[in-house]
């Protein structure tokens, strides 16, 4: 019996939402970034499943440069929040505020 | 051959350089034989390539393409024939001497080396303008003298009068190179070429006497009257002899000013194509011959009434080229150039006699203390008012027997000719019996010198040349360029001779009586004309009209623009923009808290309005938005 669509969208939201509300909610870099992977995993899984169901390779494509996107991403990200340690500064995300005007 | 005409232009330029780059730590002695043997070497050269056209060739020699694209094509090629060699060989002759003259005449002055630079440089760009055989290269060397004027008439830029003469000179002449760069554009749009061959044989495509052509001539003479001080841009030549001495000489008398003549001469194939351009030329040339020579009458400065003679004889050239007598205006070009150099160079022995005083009434008794200065500018006066078999009596002559003799009103300009002819001898014999001064000066105890014979001799050699000039065949020479002259009948010949000679013994005769027998009757004679005095002591009034018509509406709205529209208008679009935003980020400077979270929240409240206003546009809410 086939899953219907609509509970791979489903459970795309579900993860999205989690990864918002963590992203928002939690303080501690590393876990915003893994929020933030959640995110954008969650979009990979919506747009895989739209592009099953529609019998087109256009989301699958995405999906790759998501991901490609992403990991570019984690490098920087990654080597942000190692400065910081090593600069001795708090792993706080609410405590990095030199931007702040 | 083809390498001499490029030789005769890059001598003076290498002489130009090395001065430029190294005179201030040579020596002066080489700094002046450097400028000096570099013009000499390109005399010499230029006399080479005149065996080489008297032996019959001529040269249009391309060294390179300067640009390509599409049908706009400039070459750089020089152009030699027999008037262009008339050119160089003057060029570079009187060129010469007035360097040597200069050792001499600048040995005090601490910017020698500069000085030498420029009169290099003058040199340089004027064979260019000369030997260019394109319009192109043509306006390059036109501005090029035009800069090198600039810069040698504000020689002594630590004198103010200097600074502004050099200013007034240089606007003047920029109004004349827009002329030509029009006249350029017009010619290319109508005729796709700018080199001289091209240019000559197409330009019978235009309809004769059009529109077109008219308009290509007269832009073209708008250049010709600037650079030659002819009415009425003429105002800047006589502020021009702020200039030092031998500057005067070389280029705002014998060579630069005479660039208009040369410009005419070389587009005859234009002029004669376009009449009414041609009879512009001669009516502008005959008019301001009279004015300039009416205003010469009434001057006291020496340099100031040289410089009116000289556009006075320019006149004369420019009306002998309009009625297309174009070997009378080259031969008064050529004779001119020895006479009047050498009056402008006597004239720098008198001023530095008299420690720079120019006030004629101030000079006298220079016989005894300045003799050979005495006896050539007698010669160079005697030339200039036509002295019978002098050099000034057969070229004057020439042109104003082709203004009598040509079919047309070109007799009107014959008279007026005459009488500048008679105008001439009176302001050239006032001058010298005034300043040179006879026997009843003699009492006089000031101690004169004669300049140094490095500046005597260039004069004593331009003398000979003002006396013998009158020989030389300057028409059959020039005839392959501008075909042969008319015969004249002897009768003819000497009846116009006398008629002119007789202008010149009335305007002499006046003169002595007034100046060397009866001075009282000369203040008199002043009283008597009151009002046509002043008007002629001051010019007319020409640089007051200019002042009041052009340079005061400028200067007003110049003071408009920066009092009013530059810190109001300008000053406050941009001052607002500025306090516009600095005043909005105040206010939205408070979104920037440096939380993340915050920043991420504003993302997802974008990306969430993002989708709704989409989703609206797509009709998947309950609210229509849009089409």
């Amino acid at each position: 019996m086939p899953v219907p669509a609509y509970s791979f969208l489903l459970l795309s939201g579900v993860l999205f939402t989690m990864g918002a509300v963590g992203f928002l909610i939690r303080r501690n870099p590393l876990v915003v970034f893994m929020c933030i992977e959640l995110m954008l995993n969650a979009v990979n899984l919506a747009f895989v499943a739209i592009s099953r169901y529609l019998n087109s390779l256009d989301g699958v494509i995405f999906a790759f440069l998501v991901i490609t996107v992403a990991a570019a991403e984690v490098v920087v990200g990654i080597a942000i929040i190692v400065q910081v340690y090593r600069a001795g500064r708090p792993m706080d995300v609410d405590d990095l505020d030199l931007m702040k005007e | 051959m083809d390498t001499l005409a490029l030789l005769v232009l890059l001598t003076p330029l290498a002489g130009f350089i090395v001065n430029a780059l190294f005179g201030r730590l040579l020596p002066r002695r080489i700094v002046g034989w450097i400028g000096a043997g570099s013009i000499g070497l390109a005399f010499v050269l230029a006399l080479l390539a005149l065996s080489q056209v008297l032996g019959g060739h001529r040269l249009d020699q391309t060294y390179f393409t300067w640009w390509q694209s599409a049908d706009f094509n400039v070459p750089f090629n020089l152009y030699l024939d027999q008037l262009s060699t008339l050119m160089i060989l003057v060029i570079t002759g009187v060129g010469f001497l007035i360097h040597v003259y200069s050792i001499g005449y600048m040995r005090e002055d601490p910017g020698y080396s500069r000085f030498f630079a420029y009169m290099n440089l003058f040199v340089f760009t004027m064979l260019l303008l000369v030997l260019s055989g394109n319009l192109l290269w043509l306006i390059i060397g036109w501005a090029g003298v035009g800069l090198s004027s600039y810069l040698l008439i504000g020689f002594w830029f630590e004198r103010t009068s200097a600074v502004f003469a050099a200013r007034k000179a240089f606007v003047m002449n920029t109004i004349g190179d827009v002329g030509m760069v029009f006249a350029a554009f017009l010619i290319f749009l109508n005729l796709r070429v700018l080199d001289y061959q091209g240019l000559f044989s197409r330009v019978h495509q235009l309809p004769k006497g059009g529109g077109v052509i008219t308009a290509i001539c007269l832009l073209l003479l708008l250049g010709a009257v600037a650079k030659s001080a002819q009415l009425p841009l003429h105002t800047w030549l006589p502020d021009a002899m702020e200039g030092p001495t031998p500057v005067s000489a070389l280029i705002h008398a014998a060579t630069m000013v005479t660039a208009g003549v040369y410009l005419v001469a070389r587009m005859h194939l234009l002029y004669d194509w376009a009449p009414t351009a041609a009879a512009t030329v001669a009516v502008i040339g005959g008019v301001t011959a009279l004015y300039a020579a009416t205003i010469g009458t009434a001057q006291i400065d020496i340099k100031r009434i040289l410089a009116y003679s000289t556009m006075s004889q320019i006149g004369y050239m420019f009306l002998a080229v309009g009625i297309g007598a174009y070997t009378a205006g080259m031969f008064h070009f050529m004779t001119h150039a020895f006479f009047k150099a050498l009056l402008f160079l006597a004239a720098g022995n008198v001023i530095h006699a008299f420690h720079e005083d120019q006030d004629i009434r101030h000079m006298g008794n220079l016989r005894a203390g300045l003799p050979i200065t005495f006896w050539t500018f007698l010669i160079g006066t005697l030339s200039i008012s036509g002295f019978p078999l002098l050099a000034g009596f057969f070229s004057k002559d020439e042109i104003i027997r082709g203004a009598l003799s040509a079919a047309g009103g070109e007799y009107v300009l014959g008279i007026l000719a005459l009488i500048t002819a008679g105008l001439t001898a009176f302001y050239m014999f006032r001058l010298f019996i005034v300043a040179f001064g006879w026997e009843w000066l003699a009492h006089d105890d000031r101690h004169l010198h004669e300049a140094l014979p490095v500046q005597t001799i260039p004069i004593v050699i331009l003398a000979a040349g003002a006396v013998v000039g009158g020989y030389i065949p300057v028409a059959s020479f020039l005839s392959p360029v501008f075909g042969q002259p008319a015969e004249v009948g002897t009768l003819a010949f000497w009846g116009l001779a006398g008629l002119t000679l007789a202008a010149s013994a009335v305007g002499f005769a006046v003169a002595y009586v007034l100046y060397a027998r009866r001075p009282e009757l000369a203040v008199a004679w002043r009283t008597r004309l009151g009002p046509i005095f002043t008007l002629v002591e001051h010019k007319y009034y020409v640089d007051e009209l200019y002042d009041r018509v052009f340079v005061r509406p400028c200067l007003a709205l110049a003071r408009f623009l920066n009092d009013i529209v530059e810190p109001r208008v300008i000053d406050g679009a941009v001052n607002g923009i500025a306090d516009f935003f600095l005043l909005e980020a105040r206010e939205f400077r408070l979104i920037q808290t440096g939380r993340v979270s915050s920043y991420a929240l504003w993302t997802l409240g974008g990306a969430i309005g993002i989708v709704l206003v989409v989703a609206g546009f797509l009709g998947y809410l309950p609210v229509r938005l849009g089409g």
